[in-house]
């Protein structure tokens, strides 16, 4: 489970989060969601420990961040995956030592035993006869499976993931979505979302978190967003025609 | 004050180069593979330069020694004080800014765009001492590149000047040790390993610290070129202060 404690982080005069308080639980699909400058990437990069926040705190666990020291700050990370928005594979590695790294960097584990483990997770996420191809030569899709692969390979506590839909097609996306979700029950892991995909909102959403201007404006699940009267979610969700559309069935009776 | 920020930065990244070490035999293949980017990749276009290099400063000095009263052997004993001293630890590692230097920005740059970097740093990884480290130990063998300039650049100078019919083989040879001093080659590798530590480092300043996207790494690239350059060239004037005045 991951806890935020009243989060503060500006850029210079420009207060980018503003006071964020919530709560991820573990073996869920949690969503960040809000439109584009919402503070949704800077929210999830407070949590990765990439920037540090002016005031509050985010709680991995029993453990609260302010209050470690470098090391168990290092220590917390390898409890960490992440699924970057361009995969950020490493261009120099086939998809094998892609998904290796983690392992060769902490694992005390034969060169044997990092392959078994390499192999059973690509085949996890689909990803079969791709072992000694570059991320150049593999599609948009797949490099994400590889970013998936090499996120849990390590068997992490926290998955973050940043757009993880962005730039592919919707049934690829599905799948991608799918994906994270069979591996965040099938983990046990606390999986945080960055997106603004829709499908996924209604997909995967078991918990679901609305920014607006650095704030949290609504919180929910999958199951009630189509229903809320909070107006700023209600626009988020409807600007896309095929929701409205829906939505005015929905309302008919269809 | 800007420029004093950038400085103080610079010299941060180093310090943090050298913390947190990246796993033993992980590092060893990045040295290796670094040895054979920047230096092993190197040698075809140093190995030209120097050979025609060597053979233009010959070709040049020999012209201008008209006066019949200056010996013969002048041609080799200049062409290697300017070989030695000067063209291949100075110029050479000027032409290195743009090669290697320019693969350093822009494969660290790119790995920064591309939020590799992110992903390291993610994972408990120093990136700094992951991505810079092995450049630095692999830099540390560009002495042996400047020792094969020195020596091409001397056959060019004989080829120029013997089969240019300038000075006969002999005459050329007896030049060439002509009041050698050892300590101006002890002086040359002593610049040249600070140029190594300069080529690997500040290239690396440039990529990791940049901002934007593929285009700012083309100009990311440029000014490291740029700023390279100028720091060799100042700093091969103050080590030539300190070690020849």
């Amino acid at each position: 489970m991951i806890k935020v404690e009243n989060l503060y982080k500006s850029f210079g005069d420009l207060d980018v989060l503003k006071g964020i308080s919530t709560s991820f639980e573990r073996g869920q699909t949690n969503l960040i969601i809000g439109q584009s400058g919402s503070g949704k990437t800077v929210f999830l990069k407070c949590m990765l420990g990439l920037f540090t926040p002016e005031k509050g705190d985010i709680c991995y666990g029993d453990m609260k961040y302010k209050a470690l020291n470098a090391s168990q700050k290092r220590g917390l990370r390898k409890q960490i995956g992440m699924v970057f928005q361009g995969g950020a594979l490493f261009d120099s590695m086939t998809v094998e030592e892609n998904v290796m790294f983690p392992l060769r960097m902490f694992a005390q584990a034969s060169r044997s035993e990092m392959l078994d483990r390499v192999n059973e997770v690509l085949q996890r996420v689909n990803l079969v006869n791709a072992n000694h191809k570059f991320p150049s030569e593999i599609s948009g899709g797949m490099q994400k499976r590889v970013s998936i692969a090499r996120a849990v390979v390590n068997r992490p506590k926290f998955l973050f993931c940043d757009e993880p839909n962005s730039g592919l097609d919707p049934k690829t996306a599905t799948v991608i979505d799918n994906l994270i979700q069979e591996i965040t029950h099938e983990f046990n892991i606390t999986t945080v979302i960055n997106t603004h995909d829709m499908n996924s909102v209604f997909e995967i959403g078991e918990k679901i978190v609305y920014l607006e201007h650095g704030k949290l404006a609504w919180e929910g699940n999958k199951d009630i967003i189509y229903k809320t009267d909070n107006e700023a979610v209600t626009k988020f969700v409807y600007s896309s025609d095929l929701f409205r559309k829906v939505r005015v069935a929905q309302q008919k009776g269809y | 004050m800007n420029y004093i920020a950038i400085i103080g930065r610079y010299f941060l990244m180093i310090r943090d180069v050298f913390k947190r070490f990246t796993k033993a035999s992980v590092l060893r293949r990045l040295i290796v593979q670094e040895i054979h980017d920047l230096t092993v990749r190197s040698l075809g276009i140093v190995i030209f330069i120097s050979f025609f290099i060597g053979a233009v400063i010959t070709i040049q000095t020999a012209l201008n020694l008209s006066n019949p009263l200056i010996p013969k052997s002048l041609i080799a004993f200049a062409g290697r004080q300017s070989i030695i001293l000067e063209f291949s630890p100075t110029f050479i590692s000027i032409i290195m800014a743009g090669k290697v230097g320019s693969y350093i920005t822009s494969s660290i740059g790119t790995m920064r765009v591309t939020e590799q970097i992110d992903a390291l740093e993610i994972m408990g990884i120093n990136s700094l001492n992951y991505l810079v480290f092995p450049k630095i130990i692999g830099m540390m063998f560009y002495p042996f590149v400047i020792a094969i300039s020195m020596f091409v650049g001397i056959i060019g100078a004989y080829s120029a000047a013997v089969f240019g019919g300038f000075v006969d083989a002999n005459l050329f040879l007896s030049g060439l040790q002509e009041d050698f001093i050892t300590f101006h080659l002890v002086y040359a590798f002593i610049k040249t390993f600070i140029f190594a530590f300069i080529l690997a480092t500040v290239p690396s300043f440039h990529g990791y610290y940049m901002k934007g996207g593929s285009l700012e790494v083309g100009q990311a690239s440029t000014t490291s070129f740029v700023w390279t350059s100028v720091i060799i060239i100042v700093s091969n004037y103050i080590i030539t202060q300190l070690l020849l005045s």
